[in-house]
């Protein structure tokens, strides 16, 4: 079982870093999905790993519980998440629909500045 | 428990989807809107700051659940101070934007605006660190429609940079928190407080983990080395008076790593053993040093004042690394000055651009309407954004090589302040030079004929009062921040000091005084 979250942990997190180090726009989506996905699992695991447990305390017996506060957590970050990823694909859609490509990596800030200066220049 | 402790949070929260969705069509009703309920802001964090200038910690539980097991926003000394600087930086901003029109250019800038500052003030006030997060991604969510406002291809660019980093940024964050509580079994600062002291020391490996990897999320939007370098793209590419609200953004992240590392992994901390200090130091001297050696390096007025952002908060961390109630105070006062010198930069620098026809670039030109207006009021900027006398960048600066002396990092954090400052001032001189003065010597043909000159139909307008006000404000903050240094700092010293104590939080919060 603990191999299992964790490993899944692992593989998603370095799917996701892969992803994200691709420097284009959709991949970069994809990846920050991935470490979405990564940190909720994550999460989950932060309260212990309990099987067939209640989330809630019991009152008539020392039974084990699993905590339901790293679930609370999970569930609002997935919320955020889904909501940044969406935001996401908006701007980079504007920005891919704007410059007709979609690397991330932006050109030098002084290439239209030194493409003006010899217009100007000449 | 006053109500009013709340109000920072719900007054823009309830604002803003009004103006998004009732007024989204007249823009002079929303901008009444936005004024009124900015200046209401600006009067409640008044109150509030007066409710805890006793020094006495006002606890409000939501929902009534008490700590730990409810969200509590907690106001002392600290988180009112950085309120009323946000609610005094969003008025002048907001009067900055409207009066140039760039509330007009894009869409619901100021339903955003609203919950930009609903996000900020969240943070300002929240005493939970998950909460903490949830409000960092208000604020992050609103920065990024304020960040693309207008459009344009340069600018949607930079946005999807600082959406990216963010989001990595955010990925972390949950990182850090999963790690926390899993260490300790809870995510309420003023319990952590108690809990991290308790940990035995065999148990430090992931304490240490979740310490530096928060360290690492409050770097990102602290803009330190070496996470510093999606600043000077995204501030230089936002829409000047949003790069002047940014200002306070960096400051959150500096807030962040004041109130948890200075309240929950305090020096005194034994499974830390100044872990965070021996890392933020040498990250606070790079910064500083990158920003300095960009300001000389820039060759454009825009990314020069951004490096200028991220020198001031290397400068600021610097003394934040020292983690003494003297250094603390010190890097209070300087984050106030350096909040108001980038705002009034960035907001002189859009009046100056927007009448330049080669735009931001530095180099000379014939000269603009107004030029001696401009120039003096840059120079005033500068002033203030390099740290010389008479305005209170000298100060800060002056109390954090003070603050300094008796540390062992002295001589590195003198050299490279009193080096950074003059890097700074040398290219601050440089662009002063190059954008108002040499231009004088320019005789452009229009000077030929005197009674023409401001008469071209395509010669930009001179500024209007209205325009020149919001930068004038901002420099009279600073001018005030030094005249009225003494009381400030007495202020900012109890602040700091009653972070440290850290009883006083921890006993308000946990109700531990009373029942206990």
């Amino acid at each position: 079982m603990e191999i299992v979250v964790a490993s899944s942990v692992g593989v998603l997190t370095a799917g996701g870093v892969y992803l994200i180090l691709r420097l284009r726009a959709f991949p970069v989506i994809l990846g920050l999905a991935l470490l979405s996905y990564a940190v909720n699992v994550f999460l989950f695991a932060t309260g212990r790993l309990a099987i067939n447990a209640p989330p809630v305390l019991q009152l008539y017996s020392e039974a084990t519980y699993s905590d339901p506060l790293p679930q609370a957590l999970v569930l609002t970050a997935i919320v955020i998440s889904f909501g940044m990823t969406a935001v996401l694909v908006m701007v980079a859609l504007g920005a891919y629909l704007e410059a007709d490509h979609d690397e991330i990596n932006m050109d030098s800030p002084n290439t239209d500045e030194d493409m003006s200066n010899k217009e100007t220049g000449a | 428990m006053s109500h009013w402790i709340i109000a920072p949070v719900i007054l823009p929260a309830l604002l803003a989807p009004i103006i998004a969705f009732v007024m989204r069509h007249d823009i002079s009703l929303a901008r009444a809107a936005s004024f009124a309920g900015t200046i209401a802001l600006a009067a409640i964090t008044v109150g509030l700051v007066i409710m805890s200038a006793d020094g006495s910690t006002h606890v409000y539980t939501l929902g009534n659940w008490p700590a730990p097991f409810g969200i509590v926003l907690v106001l002392d000394r600290l988180s009112a101070v950085m309120l009323l600087l946000t609610a005094a930086l969003a008025l002048i901003v907001l009067l900055h934007a409207t009066a140039t029109g760039w509330d007009n250019r894009g869409r619901h800038f100021h339903a955003l605006f609203q919950f930009q500052l609903m996000g900020i003030c969240g943070a300002f006030l929240t005493g939970d660190a998950f909460n903490l997060f949830v409000f960092f991604e208000v604020l992050l969510i609103a920065s990024y429609g304020l960040m693309i406002h207008g459009g344009g291809r340069v600018r949607l660019q930079a946005g999807l940079q600082y959406v990216v980093m963010n989001l990595a940024g955010s990925t972390l964050f949950l990182f850090a928190l999963g790690t926390l509580y899993a260490s300790t079994g809870t995510l309420n600062i003023a319990d952590l407080a108690l809990k991290v002291r308790e940990l035995p020391v065999e148990d430090a490996a992931l304490i240490r983990v979740a310490a530096i990897l928060l360290m690492v999320v409050f770097a990102i939007k602290a803009a330190l080395f070496p996470v510093q370098f999606w600043l000077p793209a995204t501030y230089s590419n936002a829409p000047a008076p949003v790069a002047a609200l940014f200002a306070i953004m960096t400051k959150v992240g500096a807030y962040a790593i004041i109130r948890i590392h200075a309240a929950v992994f305090g020096p005194d901390v034994a499974v830390l053993d100044g872990l965070i200090g021996d890392w933020l130091m040498p990250a606070a001297l790079v910064t500083l040093a990158i920003g300095a050696i960009g300001v000389l390096g820039s060759q454009r007025l825009m990314p020069l004042l951004s490096f200028s952002v991220v020198a001031s908060m290397g400068t600021m961390m610097i003394a934040v690394a020292a983690f003494t109630p003297q250094a603390t105070t010190a890097a209070l006062y300087y984050l106030l000055h350096s909040t108001f010198s980038a705002a009034a930069l960035f907001l002189l620098a859009d009046l100056v651009v927007s009448r330049r026809p080669g735009g931001d670039a530095l180099r000379a030109e014939p000269p603009i309407v107004q030029n001696g207006l401009f120039a003096a009021l840059f120079f005033a900027g500068a002033i203030g954004m390099a740290g010389m006398p008479p305005l209170s960048g000298f100060l800060g600066k002056l109390l954090i090589l003070d603050a300094m002396a008796d540390t062992p990092h002295m001589v590195l954090s003198w050299v490279a302040i009193l080096l950074g400052s003059l890097l700074i001032i040398l290219g601050f001189a440089r662009a002063g030079s190059l954008l108002f003065w040499k231009s004088t010597a320019m005789a452009p043909n229009l000077q030929a004929t005197p009674e023409a000159t401001p008469l071209t139909p395509d010669s930009p307008a001179p500024a209007r009062a209205l325009e020149v006000a919001p930068t004038m404000a901002a420099l009279a903050a600073l001018a005030l921040l030094s005249v009225f240094a003494g009381p400030v700092t007495e202020y900012l010293s109890a602040a700091s000091h009653q972070l440290f104590d850290g009883s006083d939080y921890v006993n308000a919060v946990l109700n531990l005084g009373e029942e206990g």
